[in-house]
């Protein structure tokens, strides 16, 4: 514990030191990710300071704003860089609140399924026998569907059972719909890590000054087991901003009061044929952005964190 | 051999148990039946009578059996929403799904083994280059976004190809298909490259990686030095044996396709199975759910079953038991 607390500045001097900045700073791909993915971020995360517009301020919106194209085409304004939609909503502030819910959904879905899987699959190698057999059984079945059609069933069945729910309980049943569909995976590689950590020294040592089976796993095997699942989060808030925006889109997913990216993209669609075309197209490039950077992130910790490439 | 068929089938059994149990606590847990039939005035007297007469008083697990026993038969009882048989819904819906997932698996497979086995060959080049950087964009991007950004460049801006349902179909017999008229497919392109993206560029790059391993081996090296043509060396020998994983893989992504239909089907507003869920999804219409589940579930449990044999039949290695599982 002590050491914890006192080495917080020797901490990030290791880490300025050690083999994964150094692989960072000659990565040029996962430099110019790093900075669009922490634009994104930035964005979403101040989009009330940064925004030109408030897109829920009913009074801001003027009906005779909608449809404006970006401001570099005929009858654009510099007021909406980027155009408005058919409320006259401004789609470059649309865009970044959307951003945020979108990040939001996504972190906190990877975060749930992340202590889901890693408990379940550090319990799965630790305990072995027939816990171990039960919790691979169940994931056996999770990984043979499309975790699309998880989180759609989930998602359904949540509707059904809670008609009238509020914002926050629509959001929790959206998060725990994805979390269900991806948890899998780390429990998956925490249990394979997990039965080689077992039956180490350090564990057995562990065992034979008995110290409590609970606190071995989380103090002493967990430390060793999360290299990989870090990686895996990070592709995986990736995916699950993908899920979470086809969702919005199928209109199935975020409450419509507070639309994300996908809910933007779905209601650009409706208009597709009136030739507004930037109602749909910058949502969309916004999406691809996000996970397309957050993609190549993941695959440069990926690389930089597996000693056998270096 | 037989045990191991055995296992596999009695984990298929309860695979689809699950998803029956799943699909039954739906009807459990979403509104109440008798209520929505009789409505308001109803005497408490008439509201026993039907619920006897649906079996709603007996126990739970005859409840579930019952269930189990009508949806083997094919019956999940009336829409909702529409208030018609679901199996006929379902059965009206089915053509467009497999007609749409069998062009995109066909499309997926004639262009992504062809392009994989060239970046292969051509490795380093510019263009296999190319080709590696698009399927890594096909990999990353959402199905809805490829089909949203397909309308606009062919439908709304060239106008070359319609971008909603299915045209002009011929009946033959319960078999609507629209693959006999020029109509049909016209509208079958959009959607089935919209489906096939993702398959595609999985593919093109599952070749390329199993065709650069193949290539290094040592029977390829002897066939060269027997002085057979690259032609010969490449396609006879080479891509036969990349050719297994790619079998599987595709067999194991048929899932993959029927749950993508379901974006691509309502971007496109194709009127198949995919699109009928999204609808009952949104108006919690218990029945049709639960038909989809079950549905989608057997086929994917009867998909799985089968590579799983093929490959048992395939590959000697597995048939060594394996060590029981220890206490």
């Amino acid at each position: 514990m002590s050491t914890t607390t006192a080495a917080a500045p020797g901490a990030l001097a290791r880490f300025l030191d050690g083999d994964v900045w150094h692989s960072f700073k000659n990565s040029p791909m996962a430099i110019v990710a790093a900075l669009i993915a922490l634009l994104c971020v930035f964005c979403a995360l101040f989009a009330p300071w940064v925004a030109p517009h408030n897109p829920f301020d009913m009074t801001s919106i003027d009906l005779n704003d909608a449809r404006r194209p970006p401001a570099w085409m005929d009858g654009g304004s510099a007021k909406f860089l980027l155009g408005t939609d058919d409320q006259g909503r401004d789609i470059l502030s649309a865009i970044m609140y959307g951003a945020r819910i979108s990040l939001f959904v996504g972190v906190a879905s990877v975060l749930v399924s992340m202590v889901v899987g890693v408990a379940l699959g550090l319990l799965s190698g630790f305990a072995g026998g027939r816990t171990d057999a039960l919790i691979m059984r169940v994931c056996d079945v999770m990984l043979s569907f499309p975790p699309l059609l998880v989180a759609l069933l989930i998602d359904g069945v949540g509707r059904a059972m809670f008609p009238n729910a509020d914002e926050t309980l629509a959001f929790g049943v959206l998060i725990v719909a994805i979390s269900l569909t991806g948890w899998v995976q780390y429990a998956r590689t925490v249990r394979g890590s997990t039965m080689v950590e077992r039956n180490r020294e350090y564990v057995q040592a562990a065992r034979v000054i008995g110290v409590a089976p609970l606190r071995i796993m989380f103090r002493h095997v967990l430390p060793n087991v999360m290299g990989p699942v870090l990686v895996l989060a990070t592709i995986h808030v990736a995916a699950a901003i993908l899920t979470e925006a086809t969702l919005s889109f199928l209109g199935v997913g975020v409450p419509p009061t507070s639309p994300s990216l996908g809910t933007l993209i779905r209601i650009g669609n409706d208009v597709l044929f009136s030739g507004e075309w930037w109602i749909t197209i910058f949502p969309g490039l916004m999406l691809i952005l996000i996970a397309l950077s957050v993609n190549l992130l993941g695959d440069w910790l990926r690389d930089a964190l597996n000693p056998r490439l270096r | 051999m037989l045990a191991f068929i055995l296992r596999r089938l009695a984990q298929a059994l309860m695979v689809m148990l699950s998803v029956a149990f799943i699909a039954f606590m739906l009807f459990q847990y979403v509104g109440d039946p008798v209520a929505s039939m009789l409505g308001q005035d109803a005497t408490a007297e008439q509201r026993e009578a039907l619920r006897a007469e649906l079996g709603l008083d007996k126990p739970f697990p005859l409840q579930f059996a019952h269930f189990v026993g009508n949806a083997l038969q094919g019956d999940f009882g009336l829409s909702l929403r529409q208030g018609r048989k679901v199996s006929t819904l379902i059965a009206e819906r089915l053509p467009a799904t497999l007609e749409l997932s069998l062009a995109a698996a066909v499309i997926a497979l004639l262009v992504g083994i062809p392009l994989g086995v060239y970046a292969a060959l051509k490795r380093g080049t510019f263009s296999s280059q190319v080709a590696m950087t698009a399927s890594l964009l096909g990999v990353s991007l959402p199905t809805f976004l490829i089909g949203i950004l397909l309308i606009l460049l062919f439908s709304v801006q060239l106008k070359w190809l319609p971008s909603f349902g299915r045209g002009d179909t011929v009946a033959l017999g319960a078999w609507s298909t629209g693959l006999l008229t020029v109509d049909g497919w016209k509208h079958l392109v959009l959607p089935a490259i919209t489906l096939s993206v993702f398959q595609l560029a999985l593919i093109l790059r599952l070749v390329r990686a199993e065709m650069l391993e193949v290539l290094r081996t040592d029977y390829i090296k002897f066939a060269r030095a027997r002085g057979l043509p690259d032609r010969a060396v490449y396609f006879g020998h080479a891509l036969k044996n990349t050719l297994v994983p790619v079998i599987t893989i595709t067999g194991l992504q048929l899932g993959a396709l029927i749950a993508f239909a379901i974006i691509t089907e309502t971007v496109f507003q194709w009127p198949g199975m995919g699109f009928l869920f999204i609808q009952a999804v949104q108006f919690a219409d218990v029945p049709v759910m639960a038909a989809y589940l079950c549905l989608v579930a057997l086929i994917f449990v009867i998909v799985n079953l089968a590579v799983d044999l093929l490959y048992f039949a395939v590959d000697p290695r597995l048939r060594i038991e394996k060590p029981a599982g220890g206490h």
